[in-house]
């Protein structure tokens, strides 16, 4: 299966003149895309191109109404999920799709599991998982329960069940969303090896920088129709996003740093003293101020996400007071504190974010509408231009209020979900990787919007495991290591390397207090 | 999408009605006697009012992603509070109200059980679907205890051209979608049904919708309740809505609601209730064996809901279709 040889020069995957249709919408076009043994090829695209649709016609999750799919010269049709998997080809969805409330090992052996006399013999099915997971440098719990873990990991766990079986395709729909970068490189590192085997890789990103670092060959969609197939070599950055945009990439001077037109008020709108919870994240103080963006930077599995559960009251402290607009909260869950004009979204889109089977618009008031009250629905007309605004602001597609939130490409509910926050205009505003699976000019978009909304006195707090944006947008920075607020930089203090000497220059001192 | 679902329900009730016509001619027959609508068609409404009435309540449980089988006992309880009350001397009216605030008692519990401790609805609700019938035997002291009050025999039995109990199952029902779908309501019980976690960080309150929902189940099965013993005038703690919530929770099902919760149809209920009583009746007038009838019952109801999987849609159409698949379907597929 690894032999090159005996496919030669000839595609492994050939897909030819696929057509997707959901409801009559075409969401694919005659699109042509064929994979070789021993290539990285990133599939790249704005959100909405049609990447995961493509990926799902190639598996068998969607069936195509037009084209044909060659895998090693034949010709052939899955029609169930398992078949891909079967006939060598594994896949790592973009949305995390696995067992919650199974273990690790349950998660990553699901089907393949180890059987002495006829039982699974868990012992063994625990040492196979560890052994998987080391060879992409996750060392957890094999026998913890997969929702007791950050996305990241849950996303690194997905990978590895992608590597049970000795696949001659690895399809890989936005594998990196939420890693940091030693993570990133540790995939990295086991997609060469398996490329070098000979595996074929597809990679879906919207970073650049890895695309550029792992991609072999490069194939762009544009609005479910093929741009066309490039060699990173021939292709640089600029020409790359105009592809994909179909346009000069005009929109894509970054938000430069702005904290210097940005004076923050003195009021601080969030005080945390002494906040802590057992097992999640050692007590903390922070202040965060009006007009004020504050990152937070650390490794995976630091507190990011834990610290910013406590302030939103989606977990409960069990020590620390925590004050907004000086009134401590007795938090008794989301409620109070979204009383109090904090807002909280959430990292797990899929679990803690979008109500798949409701429409676009009902996902965009749902927090609106909970503050309100069941009596007091939102006017119609006043929900239709909200809707309307945010669909045009954060470049929503499709631009269809009652499209139902499931049918959405990943990024473009990403940026429902931002909008169903915006739209309560908080006080406070606590982004939990907001950019994840938002293509470049989303990106930027977004990033923008952040900076206006604190010119308007919102006070934010921005997470993301992509150091160069929290340093961008940040007037602050809070960095947190082992679930310990660790450093706060500010001013012109911040950068990518200081926020990353932060974190390391800790680390050290922690290894050394290990030694 | 639930318009196109309710298709086949339609078909199986129109075949029924036909069925029915075939074997007794005289079924869509209407005749008006002393003021009151008489005919087989009009049996059918007042004999499923009761179930009609627990499917509404059934159908938001359902769409919180819970499910009440309490509901049977719950309604036995109601029957057995009233007559036992009107069989000691008391005034119908009290009998009612006494019967409801108790039914309110039990759903609270069922809610306190689902929402604050997080029970499994099904385990939850089982607690009083056997506890419950066991606590009417105790109030009727194991017997079955008759009544002749005019009053109370009103709600089951009484007409107003059309038989009262249908027109209160359907005033609920009116109500209840008026509720739900003029205020937010609705999109709120989805929403938590779709996705609870969601829903709460987002500022719903979840546990007090979920809990609502559940008394909410256990008064319309109260009344239900009530419906049942006034038309017969008599207390069967053993037997009366006795499956009850079987014919409710089928009658959700087929009217396109989802077991998985989140999106309901209150409309597809309606459908979903005739379809049952229909079907129950049908069974006594085309004289299928005594029994086989819960086995014709259960190929009739599995026809039904298998015509409305969106696979089996898509296969017995063959693939001139292009592949829309509802987005539950495809988590599936994608699984
Ligand atoms: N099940 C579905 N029903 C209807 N439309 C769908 C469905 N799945 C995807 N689409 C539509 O198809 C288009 C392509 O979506 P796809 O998920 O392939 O985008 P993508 O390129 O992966 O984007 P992203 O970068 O945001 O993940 C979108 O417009 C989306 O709304
Ligand atoms: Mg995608």
């Amino acid at each position: 299966m690894t032999d090159s040889s005996a496919t030669g020069d000839n595609p492994v995957v050939d897909m030819r003149g696929i057509t997707v249709e959901f409801s009559g919408v075409k969401a694919l076009a005659d699109v042509d895309f064929r994979l070789f043994p021993g290539e990285v090829h990133a599939l790249m695209g704005e959100n909405g191109a049609g990447k995961s649709t493509l990926i799902k016609a190639l598996t068998g999750v969607h069936r195509p109404t037009a084209g044909t799919i060659l895998l090693k010269d034949e010709p052939v049709e899955f029609t169930a999920p398992g078949q891909a998997r079967n006939a060598g080809i594994s896949t790592v969805y973009q949305e995390v799709n696995l067992c919650p409330n199974l273990s690790v090992a349950e998660n990553i052996l699901l089907g393949h599991e180890p059987r002495r006399l006829g039982a699974i013999d868990g012992r063994a099915m625990r040492a196979r998982a560890t052994e998987l997971m080391a060879r992409i440098g996750l060392s957890i719990d094999p026998a913890s329960v997969l929702s007791s873990h950050s996305i990241a990991v849950q996303q690194l766990v997905a990978i590895t069940r992608a590597l049970v079986v000795d696949a001659c395709v690895l399809v890989l729909d936005e594998p990196t969303s939420s890693l940091d970068s030693d993570e990133v490189e540790e995939l990295f590192r086991i997609v060469r090896v398996l490329r070098d085997e000979g595996v074929a890789i597809l990679f879906v990103s919207h970073f650049l920088d890895q695309v550029y670092e792992i991609a072999d060959r490069m194939t762009v969609l544009r609005n479910g129709t093929l741009v066309g197939e490039y060699l990173p070599e021939n292709l640089d950055r600029m020409a790359l996003v105009s592809a994909m945009l179909g346009r000069e990439a005009g929109i894509l001077d970054e938000v430069e740093r702005r904290s210097e037109e940005r004076a923050p008020g003195s009021a601080p709108v969030l005080v945390a003293q002494g906040l802590g919870r057992t097992g999640a994240i050692e007590p903390f103080d922070l202040e965060i101020h009006e007009g004020e963006v504050v990152g937070l930077a650390g490794l995976l599995g630091s507190g990011r996400t834990e610290l910013a559960r406590l302030l939103s009251g989606a977990d409960r402290a069990d020590t620390g007071t925590l004050m907004v607009d000086g009134e401590t909260i007795r938090s008794r869950g989301p409620r109070s504190l979204i009383a109090k004009g904090v807002a909280f979204c959430s990292e797990d889109r899929k679990a803690e974010g979008v109500v798949e089977d409701l429409s676009v618009r009902a996902n965009l008031i749902l927090a609106t509408q909970a503050a309100r009250g069941w009596a007091r629905p939102v006017a119609r007309r006043t929900a239709e231009a909200m809707v309307a605004e945010y669909i045009e602001r954060l470049d929503i597609r499709p631009a269809d209020p009652d499209a139902l939130m499931g049918n959405l490409s990943g990024g473009n509910q990403q940026k429902v979900l931002l909008a169903r926050w915006l739209v309560t205009r908080p006080r406070l505003l606590i982004l939990d990787e907001p950019t994840r699976g938002i293509d470049v000019g989303a990106k930027a978009q977004i990033q923008k919007v952040v900076a206006e909304l604190a010119a308007e006195g919102m006070a934010v707090l921005f997470i993301s495991a992509e150091l160069e944006e929290v340093v961008r947008v940040s007037d602050r920075v809070v960095v947190l290591r082992d679930r310990h607020k660790v450093a706060e930089l500010s001013g012109a203090g911040i950068s990518v390397n200081s926020v990353m000497s932060a974190i390391a220059e800790n680390a050290h001192n922690g290894v050394a207090v290990a030694s | 999408m639930i318009r196109g679902r309710l298709l086949w329900p339609l078909i199986a009730l129109a075949g029924l009605i036909v069925l029915n016509v075939v074997f007794t001619p005289s079924f869509l027959e209407l005749r008006i006697q002393d003021g009151h609508l008489y005919g087989s068609l009009v049996d059918i409404l007042r004999n499923g009012a009761p179930t009609l009435l627990i499917a509404v309540g059934m159908t938001l449980v359902i769409a919180t992603r819970g499910i009440d089988l309490s509901v049977g006992a719950v309604a036995a309880i109601a029957g057995a509070i009233g007559c036992t009350w009107i069989a000691d001397g008391g005034d119908a009216p009290t009998a009612v109200l006494l019967a409801l605030s108790v039914c309110i008692l039990l759903g609270l519990w069922n809610g306190f059980l689902v929402s604050v401790l997080g029970i499994q609805p099904i385990i939850a609700t089982l607690v009083l679907m056997t506890a419950g019938r066991g606590g009417a035997m105790l109030l009727t002291e194991g017997q079955i205890v008759t009544i002749s009050n005019p009053t109370y025999r009103q709600i089951g039995a009484g007409f107003v051209i059309l038989p009262i109990a249908i027109l209160i199952s359907l005033a609920v029902l009116l109500a209840v979608a008026l509720l739900t779908r003029r205020t937010a309501l609705g999109m709120l019980i989805e929403a938590v049904g779709v996705n609870p976690e969601a829903s709460r960080l987002a500022g719903v309150r979840s546990r007090t919708i979920t809990w609502t929902v559940y008394v909410f189940a256990a008064l319309c099965a109260g009344v239900a309740g009530l419906m049942i013993s006034s038309n017969v005038s008599a207390a069967d703690a053993n037997n009366a809505g006795l499956w009850i919530e079987m014919d409710a929770i089928l009658a959700v099902v087929i009217g396109g609601t989802s077991l998985a919760g989140g999106r309901y149809s209150l409309t597809g209920t309606l459908v979903g209730a005739l379809v049952i009583q229909t079907l129950t009746t049908t069974v006594y007038t085309i004289g299928v064996p005594t029994n086989i009838t819960l086995l014709f019952k259960a190929v009739v109801v599995i026809t039904v809901c298998l015509l409305q999987s969106p696979r089996v849609a898509r296969a017995v159409s063959g693939r001139r279709k292009s592949p829309t698949l509802a987005p539950r379907s495809q988590k599936v597929a994608a699984g």
